[in-house]
């Protein structure tokens, strides 16, 4: 049965139901509701758990490695300049293959400061070594937490995993969530039975000082998991629907296979993409999306088989490149239909920034200019929706 | 009523939208008045003033004043003015902080800022929660208490920032409450005069958060609550451990002369100039 609930609220019910056992957090908006309610299950006694409020996110994400080294399943959750302050402990959660799970819910980074959503936090953390995942809705968080835990402990996997979903437009919404049963969910998922563990009778030494003949080897080993670890992603989330009936893929389509154009991209917005789609359709126009679920390990495999042969692609992405030639996800679509030699032309559309609605007419309106749009002439390829003079 | 209209209208910002964010009864803009009177009497133009602050309730304050302002990131606001107070030392560089904002996320900083002894000022509103992010206990939040992460009670010990400035080295210390509002004025006004790391720490309530959780009242009580338990630094020297147990001393806990670190600096660089070159 559904149940009308907040995301965040919803979020921490699914940490609890994956029986979290320590939790280190430190207040930040718009994250705060999750481990704000975690506190609340513990202090109740719903939930058998260590909760340590910590005085930084640096602490916190210290905290969970300490935790997790230690053998107990861990969870946090931030924000923002907290996701960008835990940053230097993002390499060693991955670098220690501990297998943290961590809800950000994204955005804005600060300055100019503002607390509402975009995916600059989590962009600037992309390349840290942990899995990332992408909700569109409040139920996907919910299973996404809960699959979190079991990719991130899979012995061949051994990696932290960041469930990413958007600041306000996602985390503070009241939506019909379906929550599975405490049995259901401890069926899935086993406790974590770890690898190595800090034990005094058994000690054994994680993140010791590499030299120069052996960093490159732990390094390779560690890409080579986070790697190898999509078709576990892919299996989790196989078996996710066979044992709870709500079936997920790393990478998803809508109306893909009527379209020559496609938008990609990441997170929420999505769902106003789909609106935009269903009212284009309404026009007799074709388009379609393709929504990554999975970011990292970025899903070649499955891109290539949803861009299929399409002729046109939009990529939305809800940051600004700093400098680089274009927006994150852009370069690695670019990248891949360089190196396939594929016919597909593609642009970059920034939208969304700190809060900013992106509403389906913008879509639709990239759909209808995406097809005139000289690209090849300009120095910057990206363009930004919507942004005054 | 005149003068206070004259300094609104000097030292707010006319563009700003008021009202302002804080709670009604809050205690923040009783601090900013304060703040606005003192920095009048001292005499400093608008321009020679930095006001430097972080995140949190009290870190939105520089955003309604007419100063040169920086508005940073959660902790890290006595870094920031470390950098502007070594770039320009002649400017007055005011730092507005919550106690979770200086001494839990930025705890750090600000003892090494006290070590230092450099010249700025560190105020700091404790009103011994975060209030801002739903009122989380924060490290100054006394044992035994409620927040919305503690509760059933505070399993911690508080820190006293004042004492904790004194210890790390600070120049000039003093702690008052939003309650004796006139006093607050004499404690900046002498804090802004002081060379080296001046702290004011401002004993506030966050009725919405913090007192609602411990029933302590609405915000007038919770001011009626700071009335009863401070007590003088004159008056606590005459009072024994016993009948100062529950108690907190307000006025000037520290003023000393200490070698203040820009000026230290400045020595070590004019040497450094006048030696000729091996």
């Amino acid at each position: 049965m559904k149940k009308g609930i907040e995301v965040s609220i919803a979020a921490s019910m699914a940490a609890k139901l994956a029986r979290v056992e320590v939790i280190a957090a430190y207040p930040i908006t718009p994250q705060t509701h999750i481990v704000e309610h975690l506190s609340e299950l513990v202090a109740n006694g719903e939930l058998d758990a260590a909760y340590i409020n910590v005085e930084s996110e640096h602490s916190a994400m210290s905290a969970c490695c300490g935790s997790s080294a230690a053998g107990a399943r861990t969870f946090t959750s931030t924000s923002a300049q907290g996701l960008e302050l835990m940053h230097e402990i993002l390499f060693i959660a991955s670098g220690m293959r501990l297998p943290i799970v961590m809800a950000t819910v994204n955005r804005a980074l600060s300055s100019p400061l503002s607390i509402w959503g975009d995916h600059s936090d989590v962009m600037a953390a992309r390349d840290t070594g942990w899995i990332m995942l992408f909700c569109e809705n409040g139920q996907e968080v919910v299973d996404s937490i809960i699959m979190a835990f079991k990719i991130a402990e899979d012995r061949r996997v051994l990696l932290p995993v960041m469930v990413n979903l958007d600041g306000f437009s996602l985390s503070h919404v009241i939506e019909p969530i379906e929550f599975p049963s405490q049995d259901e969910v401890d069926r899935f998922l086993p406790p974590y039975s770890p690898l190595y563990t800090l034990h005094p009778d058994k000690p054994v030494t994680m993140g010791a000082y590499a030299m120069p003949e052996l960093y490159t080897e732990a390094k390779y080993a560690q890409e080579m998991a986070i790697v190898n670890s999509r078709s576990v992603v892919a299996q989790a989330m196989e078996e996710f629907g066979k044992s709870f009936g709500r079936s997920y893929k790393l990478v998803e389509t809508y109306n893909t296979e009527n379209a020559d154009f496609v938008f990609i991209a990441l997170g929420a917005i999505n769902e106003n993409i789909k609106t935009a789609i269903d009212a284009l359709k309404e026009e007799g126009k074709e388009a379609g999306l393709i929504s990554l679920r999975l970011f990292r390990p970025f899903p070649v495999e499955e891109l290539l088989t949803a861009l299929g042969n399409k002729k046109r692609a939009a990529v939305i992405e809800r940051v600004m490149p700093g400098g680089a030639l274009n927006s994150p996800l852009y370069n690695e679509v670019s990248s891949l239909v360089h190196a396939h030699n594929m016919n597909l032309s593609v642009q970059n559309y920034i939208l969304g920034l700190g809060g900013r609605d992106a509403q389906p007419e913008e879509f639709m309106e990239i759909f209808r200019t995406a097809d005139t749009k000289e690209t090849s002439k300009k120095d910057m390829n990206f363009t930004v929706i919507g942004v005054r003079a | 009523m005149a003068e206070v209209t004259k300094l609104i209208h000097e030292y707010l910002r006319h563009d700003k939208k008021f009202p302002h964010v804080w709670c009604p009864g809050c205690g923040i803009g009783i601090m900013l008045g304060a703040l606005i009177r003192a920095i009048d009497r001292t005499g400093f133009s608008k321009d020679e003033i930095v006001m430097i602050s972080g995140i949190g309730c009290t870190g939105r304050l520089p955003v309604y004043v007419d100063f040169n302002t920086l508005h940073t990131t959660h902790g890290r606001a006595l870094t920031f003015a470390t950098g502007v107070k070594l770039a320009k030392p002649s400017l007055k560089v005011i730092v507005i902080m919550g106690d979770g904002d200086a001494v839990a996320i930025g705890g750090n900083h600000f003892i090494h800022a006290a070590r230092r002894n450099i010249d700025v000022t560190a105020i700091i509103l404790n009103n011994s929660v975060y209030g801002m992010t739903g009122g989380q206990f924060s490290p100054t939040t006394p044992y035994g208490m409620k927040t919305t992460t503690t509760m059933y009670s505070n399993v911690e010990q508080a820190f006293k920032i004042s004492e904790l400035a004194i210890t790390a080295g600070a120049a000039f210390v003093a702690r008052g409450t939003v309650y004796h509002t006139r006093g607050l004025d004499s404690l900046f006004e002498r804090a802004f005069m002081k060379k080296g790391f001046s702290v004011v720490e401002v004993i506030s309530h966050c009725h919405t958060q913090y007192g609602r959780l411990n029933r302590m009242g609405t915000a007038v009580e919770m001011m009626e609550w700071q009335r009863d338990h401070a007590v003088t630094v004159e008056k606590a020297a005459q009072m024994n451990e016993e009948e100062l147990r529950d108690k907190f001393k307000v006025g000037v806990l520290a003023d000393r002369e200490l070698p203040v670190f820009e000026d230290e600096y400045g020595k070590i660089r004019a040497m450094s100039k006048g030696t000729p070159a091996k």
